[in-house]
């Protein structure tokens, strides 16, 4: 596990969209294959047996099941092809309501049983294809960077203030807590601009004393994410090189812009200013603290800057 | 309390503003007794320093008693009498470590600004710009002091104000241009400007051990002060050829090491050199008026080293970079690392060695901030240095 990119995240990568696709696709695999195989039982089976469509109709359907599992299995563009079945669900459908109207009987029940097992499977697929798509366009929103900042200290020391998660609060500027729920799971609440707030829990999934430490959010935040810190000492006796490598996807609407606005307009910049007080913290035991800055480092707040004269009581 | 406080370009007052508190553990509030108008100062005067705002408190030259301390100091107690660095320094970078002070990599709360423009982000220093931390400075009543525990040094009573106030910037700037040029027996050297820095350059010149020492200004006043002071041979640039003089002076080798104690707003003999830059200045093409180190490069004997402590912020144009390449001369640059400095340089005074406060002409009441620095600004009165007592 090198890298973050290789951390799965539930919601993107998890086992539920990786797995759907293909599932999907062997499913229409069995139906293409049964349909050019053996129209004639399946004809019967669904209650279409005497219709003179029939013939020409299932291997069509069984021809274009298999186009949905080629492209499905494949895995390229999968909520494209996850749509392609829910329209070819549709025109079946459609199909089964002609029949339907031409039929009593002994097939009118067959061919109800058909429809809706048909129309179940029309539900599923259009779940798939949303999960699908939401999951792809949040990796396509995905933001990945990889930032460093050499600390005069050793990489057990930035360790050890690390690993105690309910410190990152102190150095990460809009990181309201961070509750330890134990040694691997945590809770974290963010402050996103106009008094919102962003909560997610968090696991560390690959802990090495001293070296590095990768965690990731857990299912049901808006904003997945993973990281993972590698102490490096640095050359020449040099303290130690604290490389960050983070990667998460922000919503889209209204609360994806308020995240974004909560990165900065440059979210590496302010994942770099983070890092900096990260530094100032063990190296200088505090955020440093100016009268125009009073708030310490932060590129984002230099429009904001008062002139530097000593806070007003009021504002302490 | 009263401070003094900048109000847009050729603009300064003293202004009613808050009492400084406490901020961190490491912090110390200092009751400021003496302050002074620096040369870099009115580079913040003039508007050439960027990121300044209306309202910042200027001053990094103070000194004055500790009132409190947070309770991560422990050198110092309410009462000490002290002298402030102007570099504000952590003490626990690998930079402070190795004694670069006024590099700290922690002291600057807006070094991205800072990095987008020098790559790499200095300290930061009192009253001196947002783009160096945005710092309430000294000149004011009390000041806020950050890593109390590194900067401030205690000053015995023996030692006045007006001696001691030299140690946080001008004399150990001046001390550490002439340290630069690593001075051997038997050498000469040149320096630049004979403001305070230029001043206090060419006396540790002398202390280091230079056998010749010549100073270069266009105001005869201060070049008597050279030669009175500091024991100095001195060219007035704008009734000599210095290139042409410094090369007569030394039999044709050239000073074996030159000190630029001038910076960005440099002057010239030459009415047309003096205007292209001008206006290049003006017209924001270049940031700097950089004749002194145009010529002190040129001047420099073949191997021997600039030394720059004169301030410059930005880009300079027509660097003889041919001259420097082809003759095989070092540059060493730096704004003063003043904590390495402060101790040795206050036991020198102690024991009578220098008295900095030679280069004092003007004294006067804080109230009066606006009027020293129109005085300075206009060399007026024969003015080398203002010191503002609170």
């Amino acid at each position: 596990m090198d890298r973050v990119d290789s951390v799965l995240l539930p919601e993107l990568d998890g086992p539920v969209p990786a797995t759907l696709p293909s599932t999907l696709g062997l499913l229409s695999l069995a139906l293409g294959v049964g349909a050019l195989v053996a129209p004639g039982p399946l004809a019967r089976l669904t209650g279409v047996d005497d219709s003179a469509a029939a013939r020409m109709v299932i291997p069509a359907v069984g021809l274009r099941e298999l186009g949905s599992a080629a492209g499905l299995i494949s895995g390229r563009r999968p909520a494209g092809w996850a749509w392609s079945r829910v329209v070819g669900d549709a025109m079946d459908l459609t199909l089964l309501g002609r029949a339907l109207a031409d039929h009593g009987g002994e097939r009118r029940r067959r061919l109800t049983l058909t429809a809706a097992v048909i129309a179940g499977i029309t539900a599923v697929d259009v779940l798939a294809a949303v999960r699908i798509g939401r999951a792809q366009r949040a990796r396509a929103r995905m933001i990945r960077m990889e930032i460093a900042v050499t600390v005069n200290r050793s990489p057990a020391e930035a360790y050890r203030f690390w690993r105690d998660v309910e410190n990152l609060p102190r150095f990460m500027a809009h990181l309201e807590s961070v509750r330890a729920d134990d040694l691997r799971r945590s809770h974290w609440i963010a402050r996103a601009p106009a008094g919102q707030r962003v909560e997610w829990d968090a696991e560390i999934i690959d802990d090495q004393p001293n070296k590095a430490i990768t965690w990731r959010s857990l299912p049901g935040t808006r904003v997945p994410n993973a990281g993972r810190v590698r102490f490096v000492p640095a050359p020449g006796d040099r303290g130690t090189e604290v490389r960050v490598e983070l990667r998460y996807a922000p919503p889209a609407g209204a609360l994806g812009r308020a995240v974004a606005k909560l990165f900065g307009e440059e979210p590496e910049q302010q994942v770099r200013d983070d890092l900096r007080r990260f530094k100032q913290v063990l190296e200088a035991g505090e955020v440093v603290r100016s009268e125009g800055s009073p708030n310490g480092i932060s590129v984002r707040q230099q429009a904001m800057q008062r002139p530097a004269q000593p806070l007003p009581a009021s504002r302490r | 309390m009263k401070a003094t406080a900048w109000m847009g370009t050729d603009s300064v007052k003293v202004i009613d503003v808050p009492d400084p508190k406490i901020m961190n553990a490491r912090d110390a509030i200092v009751r400021i007794s003496t302050t002074a108008i620096c040369g870099s100062d009115l580079h913040l005067y003039h508007g050439y320093i960027p990121a300044m705002r209306k309202g910042d408190i200027l001053g990094h030259e103070f000194m004055g008693e500790v009132v409190e301390v947070g309770p991560q100091v422990r050198n110092l107690k309410p009462g000490d009498r002290v002298v402030v660095p102007f570099p504000i320094s952590c003490g626990h970078c690998s930079s402070c470590q190795r004694g670069l002070y006024s590099v700290c990599e922690n002291s600057n709360p807006n070094a991205g600004i800072a990095e987008k423009i020098m790559g790499h982000s200095p300290a930061g220093i009192f009253g001196y710009s947002h783009l160096l931390g945005g710092y309430a400075g000294g000149q004011a009543e009390y000041a806020r002091v950050p890593f109390a525990d590194v900067g401030p040094v205690k000053v015995p009573d023996e030692v006045r104000d007006d001696q001691a106030v030299m140690l946080a910037d001008v004399f150990p700037t001046g001390y550490m241009g002439a340290e630069m040029c690593d001075i051997k027996p038997g050498q000469v050297i040149a320096v630049w400007g004979a403001g305070p820095v230029g001043l206090f350059a060419a006396a540790s010149a002398r202390l280091l051990g230079a056998e010749r020492v010549i100073v270069i200004d266009r105001f005869p006043y201060r070049l008597r002060l050279a030669e009175e002071h500091v024991g100095a041979e001195t060219i007035n640039y704008e009734q000599a050829d210095v290139l042409d003089t410094l090369n007569e002076m030394t039999a044709g080798r050239g000073p074996d090491a030159c000190i630029d104690a001038v910076g960005l707003e440099g002057h010239h003999g030459n009415a047309a050199m003096y205007a292209y830059d001008r206006a290049k200045q003006a017209a924001r093409v270049e940031t700097e008026r950089p004749f002194a180190l145009r010529q002190a490069i040129l001047a420099c004997r073949s191997g021997g080293v600039v030394s720059v402590v004169g301030a410059y912020g930005g880009f300079v144009d027509k660097f003889p970079m041919g001259a420097f390449m082809n003759r095989s001369l070092i540059m060493r640059t730096g704004q003063c690392h003043v904590q390495r400095y402060t101790r040795p340089l206050l036991e020198r005074i102690r024991r009578g060695e220098i008295d900095p406060s030679f280069i004092v002409s003007h004294r006067m009441p804080l109230r009066d901030a606006p009027k020293g620095y129109k005085i300075f600004q206009k060399k007026q009165d024969d003015c080398t240095k203002v010191l503002l007592t609170v």
